[in-house]
């Protein structure tokens, strides 16, 4: 070998066991306090980050639970407006921005580098940061909550009552600022994975061989960098309007209450297939492996992604068909909402086909996915329903919505992830979790969800609108709501048992071997849980599919150094090496950057010098964690 | 004559569970009867779309199951399937389209020249203004609009706070009300009827209590209705309600409520020129009796909490007055 | 599992440059993002005009000095950075350091001139919904060239110390400078509508 400087050492000449005494020396994360605080290990970050999301999605449900008491009966007094306006926004808030739409990224934090197959994500501190970012976030609004000044606007916020006139105190201000911490760490995610797949793939893993999951992780990740500046914009608006009276959403001075609606929505659409993406590339990942073949139409699949991806931003208006617009401009509106259901069609077409096709095997995760395709069905049939103008006037903002959304959201997300959870398990944690209580799991979860939701779309057309505290005991919606709330109980039964089976499985379930499942793509060609450094030798990659070539044998790549954190940057469209790049070693600064952004983002809550005087300790941590330090990792 | 009809209207209510049908499925109102079409045609074509996927979803899960080894399926012919499907797809999602743009245009939107009636919505009720046509002086009510069967009638929506939907299933799909803008709705009924509606845009704490009567009559009886609100309200003749009169004109329910004919010209809080005559108080909350006026005048805080108006520190006699001569507010 | 080596990368170099490194494709993603910002403000201007009776709201078209002197400043301001591109791809430590100072003068100068834009307005944000509208853009603006400006110094101060002279660095340097690009690129669209839409 030519070039070699003094010191470096590569994997060339060393044997199994010492070139991965020496990889573990490089790579992995110190114990303690200070190591966890410290580490960019995209495994434990991603870890961490799943782990919150699902603590969320737990407190979440609780909230849903309280809304079930209190909804049983007619006029009941649980809970007065006030609070249950805070439950129902808290509720949304924290599933849509706190729960469903990081959890997706965190499984790509951690999936997506195993994946296609390098050491790291791209940015690994940026990684970090993101975590505390989102942390703080969550924190911020459940410290309000539990301080009695949660929102109470509903997720969506709209002005003006969230505007300063008919919203005092800091309730909004609250929801609004939340918004900016988690689409910071959002973005951020977002730009990881972007890099992670352009330039970190295995080499040749040219585009026709990236996994499915990879590629919704992809078009996701476009999305939200196209989408999540829109609610930026808007939620900054709504905090100026309300902190130094600028007017851009009151209709006295110029401005207007629609455009809040139409910022909003252009993000909060594509939102949703945020949420819903990933869970598709969830399914062809545990169809091709439970059903023992290839998803059916890879290439079809992959342009179902982009095309639901485009058009997802040309469908706002569907959720502002009773706002007074333009008949005809709606009905271009009822027209692409309509389209999306060809690539949504497409992806089921293909599942069924895979299955048709293959051996189904009718393990826990594929259950999820049956239950998926039962109830995303449905869900996707009556987003059909209100995507019809005249249809939606009807059941806008009433519980028949409240039934679709729930069953694309729980039917079309959850239930993946779910699958996805079972799955991967043994992935995070080196052990399986029990499949007995997973079928037990399934089946509350299945019965309970249809139970809760199904019959909300009859009380949606009955003319119960949603977000109501309560309703009078004439109206003909007791008898439903009771049932609805006694079947949430199986629901919630259903988490409850995932939960159990969860907590007791990553302490003490049976060992996992590294493919238990008999999968096919790369995550699978290392041990459970993966070492710190994820592969011994990096994988070289010549099919769709690299496991099933040679069930025996990984082709890999070697020449790297062991001495520094190393992998390989390749090309974007055929993934040919390019160079040898260092990855990040742990550093403190990204949790020190987001302590300062975090004081700066509340502070400004109270008042804008919070900005200025908060750009400094910002500035500084940020120029902290970028001045060399003289590591290895800074060779080249 | 009035009493007549109110007692009708009574036993209507009764009948028909005291605050009339609510429902997209019960459609009394031209657009809604369009709409309620659309909505059974939709649902069919969906819903066997649906079993369709189903059947072979279980198909194909049947098929496969306990099959050994790689079988060699015609990749050629499954994928002419998924196309098939596809443009099945494409096809129904155009036709749904369709039908979809054509009953909005069977719908239609008001003439102008079409009876108008201003709906205002308000933090938790709603202002209703009958502009004045011809010979007649225009007026104003509240949660309670009175059409007449079988013509169609204009409302314009408008807000005086947050956004509001105004929604009465039976009759017509919704349409919100939007701070800074004007939006049409026609509203048309079919039957004489009480149908009850509910603000369907979250607005705040009482979202859920902020519902609307529209009493659909004969156009006799509408036009006799009409006639009855423009007058302003007569002078109390019995002692107590006099009494009550002047208690309310003391207070400061003056300040926020008009009654036409007094010193009272508040504009905050609802007309009640002819409280006594709607069906019910505080946007379809209770029925209308002197019992529930008194209730609602003595803590309107604790029937419905945090809505705009203040519990006004009273007497029991003047409460038992006041109530007495809201209810003789007819 | 067995790995067999099918490939051996050993000479390949230990840093991408251009293309082959992440930071370039991170630049490009962030740049996408704060674009995507840019030109939704843009819309909202628009938006709000297209509303409003009369436009501007309430107030005169600015005064087209300050900030036609800036989009010179800014136009101009691209040839040294092109150079300094090209520089930091040469390597060439002497000349990226003269070129990194002018460029942090080149971004401290339309700061001040900045600072006669928001008076040309004519208006405060707290007026009307056109004056929030011209503030926030000029605002997010402004805060592009304050941020480009404090990487700029930071990168100058790295190259006169010891870690100055490392292809890292200079990679860090090309990124810089596209963003640079970037600020400048994304103003005249900005401009063309803060100065001359009112005027149409
Ligand atoms: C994961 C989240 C998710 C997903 C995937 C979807 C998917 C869809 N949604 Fe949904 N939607 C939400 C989450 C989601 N939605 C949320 C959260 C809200 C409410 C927000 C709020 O107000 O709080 C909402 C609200 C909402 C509205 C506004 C309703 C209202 O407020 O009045 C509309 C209107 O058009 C709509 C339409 C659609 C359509 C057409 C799809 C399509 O993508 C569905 C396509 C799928 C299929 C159609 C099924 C598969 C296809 C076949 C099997 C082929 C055969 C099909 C046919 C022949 C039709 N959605
Ligand atoms: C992914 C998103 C998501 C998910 C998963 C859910 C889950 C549920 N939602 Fe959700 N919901 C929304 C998103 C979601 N929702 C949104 C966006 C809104 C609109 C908000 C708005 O209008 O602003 C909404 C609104 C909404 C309403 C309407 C409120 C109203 O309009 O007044 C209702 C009413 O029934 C409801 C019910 C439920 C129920 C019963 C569940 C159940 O599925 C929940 C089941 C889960 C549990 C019950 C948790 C179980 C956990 C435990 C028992 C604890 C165990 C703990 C440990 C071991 C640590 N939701
Ligand atoms: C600060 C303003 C205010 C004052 C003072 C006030 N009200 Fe009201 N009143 C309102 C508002 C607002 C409503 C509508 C409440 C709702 O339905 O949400 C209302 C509703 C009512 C109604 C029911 C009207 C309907 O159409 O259903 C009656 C009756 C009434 N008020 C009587 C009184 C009497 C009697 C007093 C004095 C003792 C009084 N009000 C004082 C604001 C006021
Ligand atoms: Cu008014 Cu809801
Ligand atoms: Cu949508």
């Amino acid at each position: 070998m030519t070039r070699h400087k003094e010191g470096d050492r590569r994997d060339t000449a060393l044997n199994d066991a010492e070139l991965q005494r020496c990889l573990t020396a490089t790579w992995s994360t110190p114990a303690g306090l200070w190591g966890a605080l410290s580490t960019v290990d995209h495994k434990i970050i991603g870890r961490r980050y799943i782990t919150t999301a699902f603590v969320f999605l737990a407190l979440g449900g609780v909230l849903s639970l309280l809304m079930r008491l209190q909804l049983a009966q007619p006029e009941a007094r649980f809970i007065g407006p006030d609070r249950y306006n805070q439950i129902f926004t808290m509720h949304g808030t924290n599933m849509m921005f706190l729960f469903a739409v990081p959890v997706m990224q965190a499984m790509a934090i951690y999936l997506v580098p195993l994946m296609v197959g390098t050491r790291n994500i791209a940015f690994p501190r940026l990684n970090a940061f993101s975590y505390w970012m989102y942390l703080a976030g969550g924190l911020l609004l459940w410290v309000a909550f539990a301080l009695d000044v949660g929102p109470d606007v509903g997720w969506f916020a709209y002005v003006p009552l969230s505007g300063p006139q008919y919203a005092a105190g800091k309730r909004a201000d609250i929801w609004a600022q939340m918004i900016t911490f988690t689409e910071v760490s959002a973005l951020a995610v977002a730009v990881e994975i972007v890099v992670t797949v352009f330039k970190q793939r295995a080499p040749g893993m040219s585009l026709d061989r990236i996994p499915l999951f990879v590629w919704s992780m992809l078009v996701t990740s476009f999305l939200i960098i196209l989408a999540m500046p829109a609610i930026m914009i808007a939620s900054t608006a709504l905090i100026l309007d309300r902190l130094v009276g600028t007017h851009f959403f009151n209709p006295a001075e110029g401005g207007d209450v629609l455009l809040w609606q139409h910022l909003f929505w252009f993000f909060g659409h594509p939102e949703v297939y945020i949420i819903f993406l990933p869970a598709v590339g969830m399914v062809s990942t545990i169809v091709a492996t439970f059903t023992r073949r290839p998803v059916f139409g890879y290439l079809g699949m992959v342009m179902a992604l982009i095309a639901t991806g485009i058009l997802a931003f040309g469908l706002w208006v569907h959720h502002m068909f009773v706002a007074g617009l333009p008949r005809l401009g709606e009905s271009f509106f009822t027209a692409s909402s309509m389209a999306i259901a060809v690539p949504a069609g497409l992806q089921i077409f293909c599942w069924l086909a895979t299955m048709w096709a293959g051996r189904p095997i009718f393990k826990t995760p594929f259950l999820f996915v049956i239950g998926f395709m039962v109830i995303f069905v449905i869900g996707g049939m009556t987003g059909v329903m209100v995507a019809s103008v005249p249809f939606d006037t009807q059941v806008h903002d009433t519980y028949f919505v409240v039934a679709h959304f729930h069953y694309v959201l729980v039917g079309g997300a959850v239930f993946p992830l779910l699958g996805a959870i079972y799955y991967w398990f043994p992935k995070f944690t080196g052990r399986m979790m029990s499949e007995t209580l997973g079928r037990w799991t399934f089946g509350l979860m299945f019965t309970g969800f249809n139970l809760t939701f199904f019959p909300m779309h009859i009380l949606g057309l009955q003319g119960m609108p949603r977000r109501i505290y309560t309703y009078q005991p004439e109206m003909p919606w007791s008898g439903l709501n009771m049932f609805i709330s006694l079947s949430a109980i199986i629901l919630a039964l259903g988490f409850l048992m995932f939960f159990v089976d969860a907590i007791r499985s990553a302490r003490s379930g049976s060992a996992a071997p590294a493919n238990p499942w008999g999968a096919l793509t790369l995550e699978w060609a290392t041990s459970s849980p993966p070492p710190a450094y994820n592969f011994m030798h990096l994988p070289v990659v010549s099919s769709l599919e690299p496991l099933a070539d040679d069930p025996d044998i990984l082709p890999v790549a070697s020449g790297l150094r062991i001495d520094r954190r190393e992998l390989l940057i390749t090309s974007v469209v055929q993934a040919v090496p390019e160079a040898r790049e260092s990855s990040p070693g742990d550093s403190i600064w990204p949790l020190w950057a987001a302590a300062a952004t975090s004081v700066t983002l509340i502070w400004s809550i109270f008042t804008p010098w919070a900005v200025v005087w908060g750009s400094i300790p910002v500035a500084i941590a940020l120029i902290g964690w970028f001045w060399p330090k003289g590591v290895v990792e800074e060779d080249a | 004559m009035r009493i007549v009809r109110n007692g009708l209207l009574a036993v209507a209510l009764a009948v028909s569970g005291c605050s009339g049908n609510q429902s997209a499925m019960d459609p009394d109102g031209g657009p809604a009867i369009h709409i309620a079409h659309l909505i059974i045609g939709i649902v069919a074509v969906c819903g066997v779309a649906w079993v369709l996927v189903m059947v072979m979803l279980a198909a194909a899960l049947l098929r496969g199951r306990g099959r050994t080894g790689r079988e060699i399926t015609n990749e050629r012919s499954l994928m002419r399937a998924v196309i098939a499907a596809v443009a099945v797809t494409v096809v129904i999602v155009a036709a749904l389209t369709v039908s979809s743009f054509f009953t909005t245009r069977g719908i239609g939107v008001p003439e102008p020249a079409a009876m108008t009636i201003t709906v205002r919505g308000q933090q938790w009720w709603w202002q209703v203004m009958y502009a004045d046509s011809g010979p007649n002086a225009s007026f104003e009510t509240a949660n309670e609009i009175h059409i007449p069967v079988g013509r169609d009638v204009r409302l314009e929506l408008q807000s005086a706070d947050v956004i509001h939907s105004f929604w009465v299933p039976s009759l017509a799909g919704k349409q919100d009300l939007v701070p800074g803008r004007s939006n049409i709705l026609l509203l048309r009924a079919e039957k004489p009827g009480i149908y009850r509606g509910q603000c369907a845009e979250f607005c705040g704490l009482q979202h859920g209590h902020m519902a609307v009567l529209v009493i659909a009559e004969a156009p006799a009886d509408y036009e006799r209705w009409a006639a009855g609100q423009r007058q302003t309200a007569l002078l109390p003749s019995n002692p107590e309600a006099l009494a009550g009169q002047a208690v309310f004109l003391g207070k400061p329910c003056a300040a926020c409520h008009t009654i036409r004919g007094t010193s009272a010209h508040g504009k905050t809080g609802p007309d009640l020129t002819h409280i006594g005559s709607r069906l019910t108080l505080a946007a379809g909350l209770v029925e209308t009796t002197r019992g529930s006026l008194a209730a609602w005048i003595a803590d309107p805080q604790t029937v419905k909490p945090g809505n705009n108006m203040p519990t006004v520190a009273l007497t029991g006699v003047e409460l038992q007055q006041i109530s007495t001569y809201m209810e003789g507010l007819k | 599992m067995n790995h067999t080596v099918v490939l051996d990368v050993a000479d390949l170099p230990e840093h991408g440059l251009g293309s082959a490194s992440q930071t370039y494709w991170g630049t490009l993603a962030f740049m996408l993002i704060e674009g995507t910002g840019f030109a939704l403000s843009i819309v909202v201007y628009l938006y709000l005009m297209s509303l409003a009776t009369q436009w501007p709201l309430g107030t005169a078209p600015p005064d087209l000095l300050a900030g036609t002197t800036l989009t010179a400043l800014l136009i101009v301001s691209l040839v040294p950075n092109l150079f300094l591109a090209r520089w930091a791809r040469h390597q060439d430590l002497w000349k990226v350091r003269i070129g990194l100072i002018v460029m942090t003068v080149l971004g401290v100068a339309p700061l001040v001139l900045r600072a006669f834009e928001f008076p040309a307005m004519h208006i405060k944000w707290d007026q009307n919904a056109y004056g929030s509208i011209v503030w926030v853009m000029l605002g997010l603006h402004t805060t592009h060239i304050i941020t480009n400006l404090v990487e700029t110094a930071v990168l100058t101060a790295l190259m006169f110390s010891r870690h100055g002279d490392s292809p890292r660095r200079y990679g860090d340097v090309s990124d810089n400078a596209m963003y640079w690009n970037f600020v400048v690129i994304t103003w005249l669209p900005m401009y063309a509508c803060l100065y001359w839409v009112p005027r149409l």
